[in-house]
């Protein structure tokens, strides 16, 4: 049982003061502004939003700079700041098939409608530190353009390629009500509803991990990247007081498709399956490492061992969320005088008990 | 059966007009409710306010639904003298934008003032949306790949 503590107002009031000092960093150079942290950081912010799970640059730009960059603490903050916030209602679902196109490629499909974009890319950058970068101070020539847009829509390439039956198809849309894990707790076995929420909202390193996990043989199941879209989709909502749709904004987001091996079942012939993965932002690691955990958590609708880590859905759900996770990580270096007091007060009866009592400090 | 609302073709240029007023800068929308010698009067049916509403995706892109995560949005209702009531749900937390859509939204229902504030306020707003639309899609263009896979000596 954790016994509260009081005390400390003056010291944690000085604290506090220190830390907004060092947050500050040297007075000589320029404040941050939030417009710098979203325009140059955009890969922090959207990594704040996709797990505070809250879409608001601004909000999460503004959360990078109170937690000096520490991200999980950016999470936290967006997740309380939204908890005071009244909720009007859910939008329509997002239609990824409409999406402006800035990035798409497929590992496995070389020739796809509307053709492989590479888009703003780290991929075949040689990853050397630019020391031109550091000097500050040049503008970059801009972005080529070329005479013809891409395509205002391009079909996912998982239906696509479904049309065939070799990858299996989306189970439609049964009506049921959409699960809330803001609103309920988990029962397991979760829909996979509640799965994805989760997984889109998890930390990507905890993510990541258990989806390199399961490569590497921990739930093994053969993934390739049958499709990776980011860019931009328009948010529909349905107003009570209309009773129509309208378009209330636009989000940027990162989708994957992992296409993966599957040998069938009794119910099921061979054929690929998939995984999915969606997040707020440009966070193709997160939506990777998303689709490959999802695909690992159907191990059981698939008739195959659960055995791993990553296709055990307690231990992912309960594990994968950073700002629970922190918190009770955390809350261990509170003042936790009064338990360890009980425990030590055991550990010396114990010891009275087996004959051997604890050696007294000489000077105690 | 129920008629799609989406279907009446008056609904369909308001959602239009409202999608374009939601994604609107804010100095646009000022700068046009500047051009009024005598702002038009109206009253407060819901004043600014700044909620969530919660995104959905689908599973695989086209399956069952599921909870993506909240935007933040403000809403705002107004009425003018006339009668005629404007609403506004806009992204983000700028509460005087949402209220200058939910004035634009009233006033572009007026026959008086529609074909004008079309042609002035939102056929550019729509335009200079596609323009940066189209750009973007102009610089993803210029990084379209042609991969080749290679055939092995053996094979050759």
């Amino acid at each position: 049982m954790y016994v509260s503590v009081k005390g400390g107002e003056r010291a944690i009031d000085n604290a506090h003061r220190w830390l907004a000092e060092a947050r500050r960093g040297d007075p000589a150079v320029a404040e941050l502004s939030l417009e710098q942290i979203a325009g140059q950081l955009a890969g922090s912010v959207d990594r704040v939003m996709a797990e505070g799970s809250l879409y608001d640059p601004e909000l999460a730009a503004l959360a990078i700079k109170q937690a000096r960059g520490d991200l999980i603490e950016a999470v936290f903050l967006l997740r309380a700041y939204r908890s005071t916030l009244p909720r009007f209602g859910a939008a329509e679902p997002l239609d990824t098939a409409q999406m402006a196109i800035r990035r798409r490629v497929s590992a496995t499909f070389k020739d796809l409608p509307g053709g492989q974009i590479l888009g703003p890319t780290f991929d075949y950058t040689h990853r050397l530190l630019d020391f031109q970068l550091a000097a500050g101070g040049a503008v970059p020539p801009p972005a080529e353009r070329a005479a013809e847009p891409v395509a205002p829509a391009m079909p996912r390439v998982a239906d696509l390629l479904g049309a065939d039956g070799l990858i299996e198809p989306e189970a439609a849309d049964d009506g049921r009500p959409v699960g809330d894990l803001t609103r309920e707790p988990f029962r397991f076995p979760v829909d996979r509803d509640v799965r994805l929420q989760a997984l889109a909202r998890g930390d990507e390193g905890f993510l990541l991990a258990l989806g390199y996990s399961s490569q590497r043989g921990y739930g093994r199941n053969h993934p390739f990247v049958g499709e990776l879209r980011i860019g931009e989709v328009a948010v529909e909502f349905v107003p009570e007081e209309l009773g129509f749709a309208v378009e209330i904004g636009t989000l940027t987001v990162t989708e994957c498709q992992m296409v993966n091996q599957f040998k069938g079942s009794a119910e099921r012939p061979a054929q690929f399956t998939r995984g999915y993965g969606l997040v707020f932002g440009h966070g193709e690691r997160k939506a990777m490492s998303m689709a490959l955990v999802d695909r690992a958590l159907r191990a059981g609708e698939l008739d195959e061992a659960v055995q791993a880590p990553a296709q055990d859905e307690e231990f992912v759900l309960y594990h994968c969320d950073n700002v629970q996770a922190t918190g009770f990580v955390e809350h261990l270096k509170l003042p936790h005088y009064v338990d360890f007091q009980s425990e030590l007060e055991m550990v010396r009866a114990l010891r009275a008990a087996a004959g051997r009592p604890a050696e007294e400090p000489e000077d105690a | 059966m129920m008629q799609n609302p989406h279907d009446d073709p008056a609904i369909a240029r308001r959602r239009r007009w409202m999608g374009v007023l939601a994604q609107a800068p804010r100095e646009t929308l000022e700068r046009a409710w500047r051009r009024f010698a005598a702002p038009p009067a109206f009253e407060w049916l819901r004043r600014p306010e700044t909620g969530l509403v919660m995104t959905r995706g689908r599973a695989g892109g086209s399956g069952r639904r599921f909870n993506l995560g909240e935007l933040c949005v403000t809403r705002a209702a107004v009425r003018l003298e006339g009668g005629a009531v404007g609403h506004a749900y806009v992204a983000g937390r700028d509460g005087r934008r949402a209220e200058l859509a939910a004035l634009f939204d009233a006033l572009l229902q007026q026959p008086t003032l529609h074909d004008e504030l079309e042609r002035e306020l939102i056929g550019p707003l729509a335009e200079a949306a596609h323009a940066a639309r189209e750009d973007a899609a102009r610089k993803a263009a210029a990084t379209r790949v042609e991969f080749f896979t290679l055939v092995r000596g053996e094979d050759a």
